[in-house]
C-alpha cells in the first residue's frame, strides 16, 4: 500500500522486539468476539490511477458553476481567485501542519493568524477579531451564546432577514442549551419593525445586511436603540466582499460582527469547509468564542505570535469554556488572508463595485422584462425577483436550459408561502453574455408559462 | 584571464558567527507583517472598472478607510513563502501529536478534491445538477457505516467538537422524546477525556460528573457503576482512550449504561487505531463521531478545516440532524426540513464539509478493507515499538503494558534532573523534530503522548527513537542548558505567553508617529 512505508519483514522484526506474536496481539485488551477475524467485505485497496477515475466519474456528473452562466447565492458566493491562493495553501508547511501549539515552530501559521486577525477586525469596523469559526452559520449561534453571557440574558430576537439556516442553526442550539430565542417571520422587503420589539429582556439583537433576500439595512437606528437597553446587537455578513462597498457593521455601532468569509480566497466546495468571521469590542474579548492569536516576543526580545486567552478555552478550562471549538477553519483564514493581501484595500473596493455594477445591470434587464419584479429597494449584489408561479420550477426549466438562475427561497423557507420569489446574485464572474444569456431564456420560459 | 576562478574549498572560519544586517540566517529571513510593506493604494490583481451606473446601495456606501494593504504577486509569493519557512510540518518529519494524528496527506486527495465537479458547485444548485455530488457523499456514508458497525450517519458536522455537540443533541432530543428531558441532566466523562467533552455537555445544559480512572489507565468499571443513575444522560467516553489504551471493560460499561437509561458516546478522536479491526456499533456504542481530519487524513491545515461525521446507533437515527440524503431509485434527494419528524433540526448550513468528503473517501478507496486494517495495524505496531524502545529510560504511569496507536508517558523520570516535560519538547525541537502532545491527558503528571503513526518509515522511527534517548541520557547526566534553553536553532527562541495574555495586542496598529 503506497502510503504505507513498513515493509513485511520490518513488521515482523517490530513484532519480535515488542514481544507478540501476531499485530492482533496488541489488540489483546479488544473483546475477543468484537476483533474482526478477516477484513470486511468491502472492496479493496485500489490504484492512484482506479481511484482518480472513480472520482471524477463521479465529479462529472454535477454541473460546475464555471461552466454555465451561474446566478447562485444566497450565503456562498462565486468568485474568481487568484492562482497564487491555492497554490500557496497548498505548501506542505502550510497544508500539513497541526494547529500552532509549539509556537517556536508555527510561526509562519500564527503571524498569518494575526495578520487575518487585523484584516478581519479592520474590515469589519471591529476592534478586535478572533482566529476563524466553522463558518458563518455556527459564528452567529456562537455570538447569540456570547451575547448571554456578557448580558446575564437569555433571550435572542433574530431578524426575519437573516439567512434560514442560520436562523434554524441557532434555534437548534438555543433549544438544546434551554435558552429562549424569537426568529421573526421572513421579511422579503426589510420592512419589519425591529425598535419596537427591543426591549431590556433581550440579551441580542441579530440582523443581517446585506440579508437574506439581499437588502441593505441601516443599522445605527438599531444599535442605538439596543444600546439604550443593554441589548447587544449582532450584526451578519453572508457575502464578506460586500464589506468592500457598504459601511462596516463596526462603524454603525455593532458590538458583534460575525460573517461567512467564504467569498473571499475560497471557492465554492458544495457548502463546506468555509469560514466563519468573529469580530467584536475588546470588553468582551475573555467572553469571545475560538483561538485567538497575540504578538509576544521571544527570549531574545524578538517580535514573535503567540495562541493566547486560552483561559476562555475548553483544552483548560472544560466545562466552564466559552466554546467547545477546538479545530477551526485556519486553512481557509489562510485563503481569505492571501486573497485579501493581493486584492489591498483598493482591489477590494473596486471588485465590490464590479459586483454591485453586475448586478445593477442585471436588475436594469430584469425592470425591462415583462411578468417579474425585482422586490429590492437596495442591494448589493444579491436580490429577490418575484417570478408567476413556482420560483423552484422555473429553477429546474432553467437549468435544463443550461442556466443556473439561483436559489428559489422555498428551498430554505418551504412553509413561508414565498414561493414565487428568486434569489439571483451576480459577481464579477458574470459576463454580458451570461447577463444576456439568462433574461433570454426566462422570457422564454415565462411566456412559455403564459402560454401554458 | 584569471586562471585561479572562485575558490572551490572553505577558507578559514570566523571563530564566531557573525550578527547579519538583517537579522536573517542564511535560509531563516526575517518577514514583516503586511500592514508594514503593503501599500492601501496598492493591488496585486487586475480587474476592468466597471462603466458608470447609478449605485443602488441605498446611501450605505463606506466612507471612511478600511485599512487594508495590498500586495503584488511576487511580494505576496515571498511574503507567504518565507512565512511558510517558519512552520514545522509533516511533510518534513515526525510530528508524534498524541490524539491528534498527524498522519501522511496523500495528494490525490487534493487533486481530487481541487476536481470543478466538486470544488466548483453551490450548496443550492438544483439537486437534479449535483447527482455526482450526492452520490459520493452516499458512498462516504456507506463505509463510516460498515466500518463501525452503525445505523446512521450525519454528515454535516464541522469537527470534531461540532460532532460531539451533534451526537449530544441526538441523545438530548432522545431523551426528551422520552419524556425524561427534566431529570437526566447528568453526563459523565471521565477525568482523562478530551476537554471538548465536558464543554460540549455544559454548552447543552448538562452538568458534568467525573468519573475516575483506576490505577491502570482504564475507567473504572465500578466508579461508572456508581455514578450512574436515574439522572444521567449518557457517558461520553474516548475509546481507545487518551491514555492510548483500549477500554478492556467498554461492553459491560455499554451494558450498564444502557441498563440505567442511558446513551454511550464514543468520542472517536481516536478511531484510527481500531479501523478495520474493531466495529464500535459492536461495543455498545450509540453516537461517535469521526474526525476525518484525523482517521481519514485530510490535512489539518494549520488548526482546520475538519470534518467530523458522527454515527448512530437505532436508537438514535431517528434524531439525526438535517438535512440527510435520501435515496429514491436512481435519484438521490437531500432531506433539508425536520417536518415535524424526530430529527433534532439543523446545525450548521447547507450540507457539511464536502471538501473534506472528497479527500475521506480517496483515503478511503485507496486503502479498501485490506489497507484500512493495515493502517491501524501499522500505528498500533509503530507506538509499541516506540514504546519498547524508549521504556527503560522513559516512565510509563500504568506499567509496561501494551498501548494502541500512541503511548503515554509521564515525568517521574526526569525527576530531580531540573528538566520539565516542556523543556524536553523544546529539545525535540532543536533536533528537529516536533514534540508529542504534553501535559494531556491532564490525569497524568507531565504528561507526554507520542504517536507517532503508520506513516513513519523504520528508518526515521529508529531516528526518532535513537534522538529521544540521547536526549533522555544527556537529561539524566544533568546538562540542562541544552534543554533550558532550548529551542536554540528555531525561528523564534521561547515565546513570553504570559506577557501576551496579560497585555493582549490581537492586530496590529499603526506606530504613533515619533514626536519631535
Amino acid at each position: 500500500m503506497r502510503y504505507l512505508p513498513l515493509s513485511d519483514q520490518e513488521r515482523a522484526d517490530m513484532l519480535l522486539r515488542i514481544g507478540v506474536e501476531t499485530v492482533d496481539g496488541l489488540y489483546a485488551d479488544a473483546p475477543r468476539d468484537a476483533l474482526l477475524a478477516k477484513p470486511l467485505d468491502l472492496p479493496l485497496r485500489r490504484t492512484e490511477l482506479e481511484v482518480e477515475r472513480r472520482l471524477s466519474a463521479l465529479a462529472k456528473r454535477n454541473v460546475a458553476a464555471g461552466d454555465v452562466p451561474f446566478f447562485v447565492g444566497a450565503g456562498a458566493y462565486k468568485h474568481h481567485v487568484p492562482a497564487s491562493v491555492d497554490h500557496l495553501i497548498q505548501r506542505s508547511e502550510f497544508l500539513t501542519s497541526y494547529t500552532p501549539y509549539q509556537p517556536e515552530i508555527s510561526q509562519g501559521t500564527l503571524q498569518v493568524l494575526f495578520e487575518f486577525q487585523t484584516q478581519v477586525a479592520n474590515l469589519t469596523g471591529m476592534e478586535v477579531a478572533n482566529a476563524s469559526m466553522y463558518d458563518g452559520s455556527t459564528a452567529t449561534a456562537e455570538a447569540i451564546l456570547m451575547a448571554h453571557r456578557v448580558t446575564r440574558r437569555r433571550k435572542a430576537l433574530v431578524s426575519g432577514g437573516l439567512h434560514p439556516h442560520y436562523a434554524e442553526t441557532a434555534r437548534t442550539l438555543s433549544d438544546m442549551a434551554e435558552d429562549e430565542i424569537v426568529l421573526l417571520p421572513p421579511d422579503p422587503l426589510a420592512t419589519e419593525d425591529l425598535i419596537g420589539l427591543i426591549d431590556e429582556s433581550l440579551s441580542c439583537l441579530v440582523v443581517q445586511s446585506p440579508d437574506f433576500f439581499g437588502n441593505l439595512r441601516d443599522l445605527r437606528p438599531l444599535a442605538e436603540a439596543c444600546r439604550a437597553r443593554g441589548v447587544l446587537l449582532i450584526a451578519v455578513v453572508t457575502e464578506a466582499l460586500s464589506l468592500g462597498l457598504i459601511e462596516s457593521p463596526g462603524a454603525m455601532g455593532a458590538d458583534i460582527v460575525v460573517g461567512e468569509g467564504q467569498s473571499i480566497g475560497n471557492g465554492l466546495n458544495f457548502g463546506g469547509p468555509y469560514l466563519g468571521l468573529f469580530a467584536t469590542r475588546e470588553k468582551y474579548l475573555r467572553q469571545t468564542p475560538g483561538r485567538l492569536c497575540g504578538q509576544t516576543h521571544d527570549a531574545k526580545g524578538r517580535r514573535g505570535f503567540v495562541l493566547t486567552l486560552s483561559t476562555r478555552e475548553q483544552h483548560i478550562r472544560r466545562e466552564k469554556a466559552t466554546s467547545n471549538i477546538c479545530t477551526n477553519s485556519g486553512l481557509c483564514a489562510l485563503a481569505f488572508s492571501i486573497h485579501l493581501t493581493l486584492l489591498g484595500e483598493k482591489g477590494l473596493r473596486e471588485l465590490a463595485l464590479i459586483n454591485h455594477a453586475n448586478a445593477v445591470a442585471l436588475v436594469e434587464a430584469l425592470e425591462k422584462t415583462p411578468g417579474v419584479e425585482v422586490l429590492n429597494r437596495s442591494f448589493f449584489n444579491e436580490f429577490t425577483l418575484q417570478v408567476k408561479g413556482s420560483a423552484a420550477q422555473l429553477v429546474e426549466r432553467m437549468a435544463a436550459r443550461g442556466v443556473l438562475a439561483g436559489v428559489p427561497v422555498s428551498r430554505l423557507l418551504p412553509k413561508a408561502g414565498l414561493d414565487d420569489l428568486l434569489l439571483v446574485a451576480s459577481s464579477e464572474v458574470n459576463t454580458n453574455e451570461d447577463r444576456a444569456t439568462f433574461v433570454a431564456a426566462l422570457r422564454e420560459e415565462l411566456s412559455l408559462g403564459a402560454g401554458a | 584571464m584569471n586562471k585561479e576562478g572562485r575558490p572551490t574549498q572553505p577558507q578559514g572560519a570566523t571563530p564566531h558567527a557573525p550578527k547579519t544586517f538583517t537579522g536573517a540566517r542564511a535560509l531563516q529571513i526575517h518577514e514583516a507583517l503586511t500592514f508594514e510593506t503593503g501599500r492601501n493604494d496598492y493591488t496585486g490583481v487586475d480587474l476592468d472598472p466597471p462603466a458608470p451606473f447609478t449605485s443602488r446601495l441605498g446611501g450605505l456606501e463606506r466612507k471612511s478607510e478600511i485599512g487594508l494593504p495590498g500586495l503584488s504577486e511576487p511580494e505576496a509569493m515571498r511574503h507567504y513563502v518565507r512565512l511558510s519557512q517558519k512552520n514545522y510540518a509533516i511533510d518534513m518529519g515526525p510530528y508524534p501529536l498524541g490524539s491528534c494524528t498527524m498522519k501522511h496527506n496523500p495528494r490525490l486527495n487534493e487533486k481530487m478534491a481541487r476536481l470543478p465537479g466538486f470544488a466548483d458547485i453551490h450548496p443550492l444548485q438544483p439537486v437534479s445538477t449535483v447527482q455526482g455530488a450526492l452520490a459520493l457523499m452516499e458512498e462516504l456514508a456507506d463505509w463510516l457505516l460498515q466500518l463501525t458497525n452503525m445505523s446512521a450517519v450525519a454528515l454535516t458536522p464541522k469537527a470534531g467538537a461540532h460532532g460531539e455537540m451533534c451526537g449530544m443533541m441526538a441523545i438530548k432530543a432522545a431523551i426528551a422524546a422520552r419524556g425524561e428531558a427534566a431529570t437526566r441532566k447528568v453526563v459523565l466523562a471521565p477525568e482523562s477525556a478530551h476537554g471538548t467533552n465536558p464543554a460540549t455537555a455544559a454548552a447543552l445544559g448538562f452538568s458534568v460528573r467525573g468519573v475516575p480512572a483506576g490505577p491502570d489507565g482504564l475507567v473504572d468499571t465500578q466508579a461508572v457503576a456508581a455514578a450512574l443513575g436515574p439522572d444521567v444522560a449518557a457517558i461520553m467516553l474516548t475509546n481507545p482512550n487518551t491514555c492510548g489504551l483500549f477500554e478492556r471493560d467498554i461492553v459491560e460499561i455499554a451494558r450498564l449504561v444502557h441498563e440505567a437509561g442511558a446513551y454511550f458516546y464514543c468520542d472517536g478522536a481516536n478511531f484510527n487505531a481500531i479501523v478495520g479491526k474493531v466495529r464500535p456499533g459492536d461495543l455498545g456504542v450509540d453516537a461517535m463521531h469521526i474526525n476525518l481530519h484525523k482517521t481519514f487524513s485530510t490535512p489539518h491545515g494549520g488548526g482546520g478545516p475538519g470534518a467530523g461525521p458522527v454515527v448512530l446507533s437505532e436508537k438514535l437515527a431517528a434524531f439525526a440532524p438535517v438535512p440527510f440524503l435520501r435515496r429514491d431509485g436512481e435519484a438521490l434527494t437531500l432531506v433539508e426540513e425536520t417536518d415535524g419528524a424526530d430529527s433534532f433540526g439543523r446545525m450548521a448550513a447547507f450540507h457539511g464539509q464536502m471538501g473534506m468528503f472528497v479527500r475521506a473517501l480517496a483515503y478511503i478507496l485507496s486503502h479498501g478493507a485490506d489497507g484500512l486494517a493495515r493502517a491501524s495495524e501499522d500505528a498500533v505496531l509503530a507506538a509499541n515499538y516506540v514504546r519498547v524502545c524508549l521504556n527503560d529510560l522513559f516512565s510509563a504511569p500504568f506499567g509496561d503494558r501494551i498501548c494502541m496507536h500512541e503511548v503515554l508517558f509521564d515525568d517521574r523520570w526526569l525527576k530531580d534532573t531540573g528538566v520539565s516535560t516542556l523543556d524536553f519538547a523544546k529539545a525535540m525541537i532543536d533536533e528537529g523534530i516536533h514534540p508529542m502532545t504534553i501535559y494531556f491527558p491532564l490525569v497524568v503528571h507531565g504528561a507526554m503522548l507520542i504517536e507517532p503513526t503508520e506513516s513513519e518509515s523504520l528508518v526515521s522511527l529508529s531516528l526518532f527513537i535513537a534522538t529521544l534517548r540521547d536526549l533522555a541520557l544527556r537529561a539524566l547526566r544533568g546538562e540542562k542548558e541544552r534543554f533550558l534553553g532550548a529551542p536554540y536553532y528555531a525561528p523564534r527562541s521561547r515565546l513570553d505567553e504570559t506577557g501576551a495574555a496579560r497585555k493582549p495586542v490581537l492586530r496590529w496598529t499603526p506606530p504613533k508617529p515619533a514626536e519631535d
